[in-house]
């Protein structure tokens, strides 16, 4: 045996959870991206008062699989002019600078690629940073000046609201004291308490920030199409095009997760500390059962017999994972445990995922689009100085109830107050002089009149 | 685009004033009940011989009613004390003011009935070709004016040859007018910022509205070479 | 009109100094875009990411409708206005209809001009509907939409009841109308009216206060009364600027004179004051409507106007208030059973003029809200 096979081979022996894990997530991802695409689809036909896909599968199942098809066939362009290299590498490395950010999340408590990485959600926020290069790259590259304005939109969008991000991030890890992201979650378990209750300000700016990150509405003026086209994905088509597309759900996933993870609990169930709220424990096995049994009552009802295997191979699949939930408390000394904690967890923590996820598309079809100018003046008059701001307080709270032995949540719900009057002044400010700002700018235009009739 | 009013005083203050009675405008109806129903030309044109048996009736040609009457009211008199020979003509059809005007002072009839008889809004601006005259165009323009809530229409007379002064210092509205104009007639304007076709393609030969212009004759050599097809007539 | 796109730096602004010193970019926005509202196509020369010139090319969509005309009979010709503004064909129509009676010296009877009347109201306001959907949707938007075109599918199922047809409809003829309203008319209006009250509050609801919506239509493509008359734009972008001025009441055609409605005004002549002018002509709209149908007066429905049109020599000017303004049709009569020149005043395409003024100096973003805000139709602009 040659001695690469060997250490290969070793390296496997040694590290195959963590490959099994990055291999699932690299099958899964595009799969998952898929359906959020389908959830979105149909979330969107449920607030516009219509139906959404229902063609192809019962109620659009398969409507991602289909346009994943779709989208594989189809004819690959490259224009003339392009720079052929860029133009293929970008989308790529927005993909990977996605998939990889993912290597450190943790779905669950035993569900993380790279385990208990001490730098934990800094490896996060740095590589999925990476992902606007592709961005970047891929609007320079495609020669055309639609492509060329959304992908400078995307970074300076990009720069700004990853700094109010950051800042936000910044706020959770001063509480948190680590960026272990298991630490991190069982921090929250003994301090008692989601870190969206003691920061409440630094969850709002992440929240806002993340969606401003992702490029989705109302932050989406790189790929803005009723400006741009589609932005910096114009010149793109099939493949290369669904990489981007992938690569966006993929970051939506992982800042989601990053909220999740930092302030609302990670896996943890709500309130994991007050005993009354304990059958809360049983509800993921209760909701299994319960969609299990729905299928069964709906499985004989389906017009095509596809429909039907479906339906009962859905009940199956909820009924075996219902049942390591059930049968995993008495039996606490099987192995069976380990599964129990893990798909225990990831229940939870895939609950809040989507949740997240889930006004990220409520905020898309309610609000119009920002303008380019205010986007920025959002993110550096507003958002950045609150969350310094919000730094700053959260850091004079926890001086004070360490230092000073105030109570913690008194400390947090005083300097929360005062980030909040800050928000307020600074909303007051920034009002004053936005007018003043969109008036200069018309002014500065008048040398330009006159010079062409028609 | 800057808009030099060479001549303007004030130009705001715009209310639409009731109609006074009498005055040239006919569009508005004079209130009426909606089960008298008579003809719109009723009061002192009579428009149809047969309006005392038949309330609604059809237009006879056979025995046509004067609807086109000549106009002799305070505004063409002024417009004729201030021009004179340059209004050649003043008439009514279908109790419509219509004023023919001489194409050499239209720049100055432009802005008298702009800034004097507060025609403020160039509402229309067109042409119709009648080969057989020996001035062969009739430039249209419809007027409006906010404050006396009338209309009035210029007639310009013009040969093939001559090229009317542009309105758009008066009028910027004309600018596209304008264009459309000698786009579909050919009519060259003197001065405009920008005389180019705007309808059809840059390179298109002749001028459709023109009524010589056969509609089965089309550009066929344009079409061949930017269609790469056979033109369909 | 130039097909290649090499050319697109003769003619905007000559070069003007740029922000940062940075190169000039002219970008071709349109003929396919998805919000220059079908094939327009605006040439901008952009500093960065703002306007410092603009072109407008025109002229993808001409049919030569006006040629038309000329070879057809006055009957033959009436289909052919609903082409122009293809969401407000019964607008046209009624244009049309009533210049040519006007040539002919008849008019119609009151029953035909009070369901005229409520038909063109109801054309309004699904007009202002579908305007208002693909401004919201061109602002990013995305569900007014939807709800828009819930409220214009009953109208236009209205529309389908009464001749058939739901868009290119040739719901009116020369003297009147061809069919008689259907038993339910009456009821299916009153419905619709009552419903839409509060539709429109749903519409208003989501935009209306939005901070978002308020920032990206506040001051911007100003267009004070002054510049607005001067460059010919009516309708609603007229009122917007403060212009109490309608048609309807300044020159009362159909059975106008007969209801009480008001017109909206605007004070800044932004965009967002045409968006308040537009929801409130819907409100009104649906006022007239509830008048006229209160009392549809009995009677025929169609002047005696024979079966061959003959108008006796002459010429006429009509105009009536689009649901983008004024719509004017000038036709001239040589006495033949065909018109020797129709002209089509279009209000999309010379309220299309005023965009150069009002997008300089703004971004690239609130070019598509000022072509939105505009209300074009290409079909009515290009002809």
């Amino acid at each position: 045996m040659s001695p690469t096979l060997h250490s290969i081979l070793a390296f496997v022996q040694t590290w195959w959870v963590e490959l099994l894990c990055a291999v699932l997530i690299v099958l899964v991802v595009p799969l998952v991206a898929g359906y959020i695409v389908l959830v979105e689809r149909k979330v969107m036909a449920d607030m516009q008062a219509r139906l959404g896909p229902m063609r192809v599968g019962p109620h659009g199942l398969l409507q991602p699989i289909a346009d994943a098809l779709k989208l594989l066939i189809k004819e690959d362009l490259i224009p003339d002019n392009a720079d052929q290299f860029i133009f293929w590498l970008a989308p790529v490395l927005s993909m990977t600078a996605a998939l990889t950010s993912m290597g450190a999340v943790a779905f669950g408590p035993w569900f993380q690629v790279a385990r208990d990485i001490n730098i934990g959600l800094l490896f996060v926020v740095g590589v999925s940073a990476l992902g606007p290069f592709g961005i970047v790259l891929g609007g320079w590259a495609s020669n055309n000046h639609y492509s060329i304005i959304g992908a400078l939109r995307s970074t300076a969008q990009l720069i700004s609201y990853e700094t109010t991000a950051g800042f936000a991030l910044v706020s959770g890890f001063l509480l948190a004291g680590t960026l272990n992201v298991r630490a991190i979650v069982e921090t929250q378990r003994t301090d008692q308490a989601w870190y969206v209750f003691l920061a409440p300000v630094g969850f709002v700016t992440y929240l806002i920030a993340s969606i401003a990150e992702t490029n989705r509405a109302p932050f989406d003026l790189p790929e803005a199409e009723s400006e741009l086209v589609a932005g910096y994905m114009t010149e793109y088509s099939g493949f290369r095009w669904s990489l981007y597309f992938l690569a966006e759900y993929a970051n939506m996933i992982v800042v989601a997760s990053v909220g999740t993870t930092l302030f609302l609990g990670g896996w943890l169930r709500p309130f994991p500390n007050v005993h009354w709220l304990g059958w809360l424990d049983a509800a993921p096995t209760l909701l299994l059962v319960a969609v299990g049994a729905y299928c069964v009552f709906r499985a004989g009802k389906q017009p095509a017999r596809v429909q039907s295997m479906f339906m009962w191979a859905v009940a199956f699949g909820c009924f075996v994972v219902a049942a390591i939930f059930a049968l995993a408390a008495p039996f606490r000394h099987l192995p069976l445990q380990f599964m129990h904690d893990g798909l225990y967890g990831a229940f939870w923590f895939l609950l809040k995922v989507s949740a997240y996820i889930y006004i990220f598309m409520w905020l898309r079809f309610t609000l119009p689009r920002f303008r380019f100018d205010q986007l920025m003046r959002l993110g550096w008059h507003i958002l950045i100085p609150l969350a310094l701001i919000n730094v700053v307080d959260v850091g004079i709270a926890l001086a004070l109830s360490s230092e000073f032995g105030v109570n913690r949540w008194l400390a947090m719900a005083i300097t929360t107050g005062a980030t909040i009057g800050a928000a307020m002044l600074l909303l007051r400010w920034n009002d004053k002089h936005a007018a003043a700002a969109s008036a200069a700018l018309l002014a500065d235009s008048s040398v330009a009149e006159g010079t062409h009739a028609g | 685009m800057k808009f030099s009013r060479p001549c303007r005083a004030s130009g705001r203050a715009i209310q639409v004033q009731p109609k006074v009675p009498g005055s040239m405008a006919d569009e508005s109806k004079a209130p009426q009940s909606p089960e008298s129903s008579q003809p719109a030309a009723s009061g002192s044109t009579p428009a149809s011989p047969a309006a005392g048996a038949s309330p609604i009736s059809p237009a006879k040609p056979a025995a046509p009613a004067p609807l086109q009457v000549p106009l002799d009211n305070d505004l063409c008199r002024r417009y004729r004390v201030r021009f004179g020979a340059a209004i050649q003509d003043a008439l009514e059809d279908r109790k419509q003011a219509i004023l023919i005007v001489d194409a050499g002072q239209l720049f100055e009839i432009a802005c008298y009935s702009r800034d004097e008889e507060k025609f403020d809004l160039l509402e229309d601006y067109t042409a119709v070709d009648w080969p057989r005259r020996e001035k062969r165009f009739d430039l249209v323009a419809q007027l409006y004016s906010f404050t006396h809530n009338t209309r009035l229409r210029l007639k310009i007379p013009l040969s093939s040859a001559e090229e009317p002064s542009t309105l758009v210092s008066v009028w910027p509205a004309a600018n596209w007018l304008e264009r459309e104009i000698f786009d579909l007639f050919g009519i060259a304007f003197r001065g405009h910022p920008n005389l180019k076709r705007i309808l059809l393609p840059d390179e298109w030969q002749g001028y459709p509205l023109r009524k010589d212009y056969d509609i089965l004759q089309q550009d066929t050599a344009w079409v061949r070479e930017n269609l790469g097809i056979e033109s369909g007539q | 009109m130039n097909i290649l796109a090499d050319t697109v730096h003769e003619n905007i602004a000559p070069k003007t100094e740029t922000l940062l010193g940075a190169d000039e970019l002219v970008i071709n926005m349109g003929p396919q875009h998805p919000s220059t509202h079908g094939v327009l196509r605006v040439k901008l020369k952009l500093d960065g990411e703002r306007v410092i010139g603009s072109e407008c090319v025109i002229g993808y969509l001409h049919r030569g409708v006006e040629k038309i005309a000329e070879n057809r009979t006055y009957q033959q010709f009436a289909p052919y206005v609903d082409r122009m503004d293809y969401v407000a064909a019964v607008s046209n129509g009624l244009g049309y209809c009533e210049a040519v009676e006007k040539l002919l010296v008849v008019e119609a009877p009151a029953r035909a001009r009070v369901i005229r009347t409520i038909l063109t109201e109801l054309q309004r306001i699904a007009s202002h509907l579908l305007w208002l959907g693909t401004h919201a949707l061109d602002i990013g938007a995305l569900t007014p939409l939807f709800y828009c075109m819930r409220e214009r599918e009953e109208i236009l199922k209205i529309f389908e009841k009464y001749c058939g047809a739901r868009l290119t409809t040739h719901a009116f003829r020369i003297g009147g109308l061809q069919y008689e309203a259907y038993d339910t008319l009456e009821k299916d209006v009153e419905r619709f009216c009552k419903d839409f009250e509060g539709r429109i509050q749903e519409y208003s609801d989501l935009l209306t206060g939005n901070s978002i919506w308020i920032g990206r239509t506040r001051n911007v493509g100003l267009l004070n009364s002054a510049d607005c008359i001067a460059l010919g734009a009516s309708g609603p972008v007229l009122r917007a600027s403060g212009v109490k001025w309608d048609l309807r009441k300044a020159m009362p055609y159909a059975a106008y004179d007969q209801y009480k409605f008001e017109i909206p005004v605007g004070t800044n002549g932004d965009t967002y004051d045409r968006y308040m002018v537009r929801i409130e002509e819907m409100r009104q709209s649906r006022l007239i409507c509830l008048q006229a149908i209160e009392n549809i007066p009995a009677g025929p429905i169609m002047a005696r106007v024979g079966k061959v049109l003959k108008p006796p020599a002459g010429e006429v000017y009509h105009a009536i208030e689009g649901p983008k303004g004024i719509l004017g049709y000038y036709i001239v009569s040589d006495g033949s059973t065909q018109p020797y020149r129709v002209r089509i005043r279009p209000p999309s395409f010379i309220n299309l003029q005023a965009l150069d003024k009002m997008i300089r100096g703004h971004l690239v973003t609130d070019v598509v809200a000022i072509i939105g805000t505009l209300d074009i139709v290409l079909g009515e602009v290009d002809r």
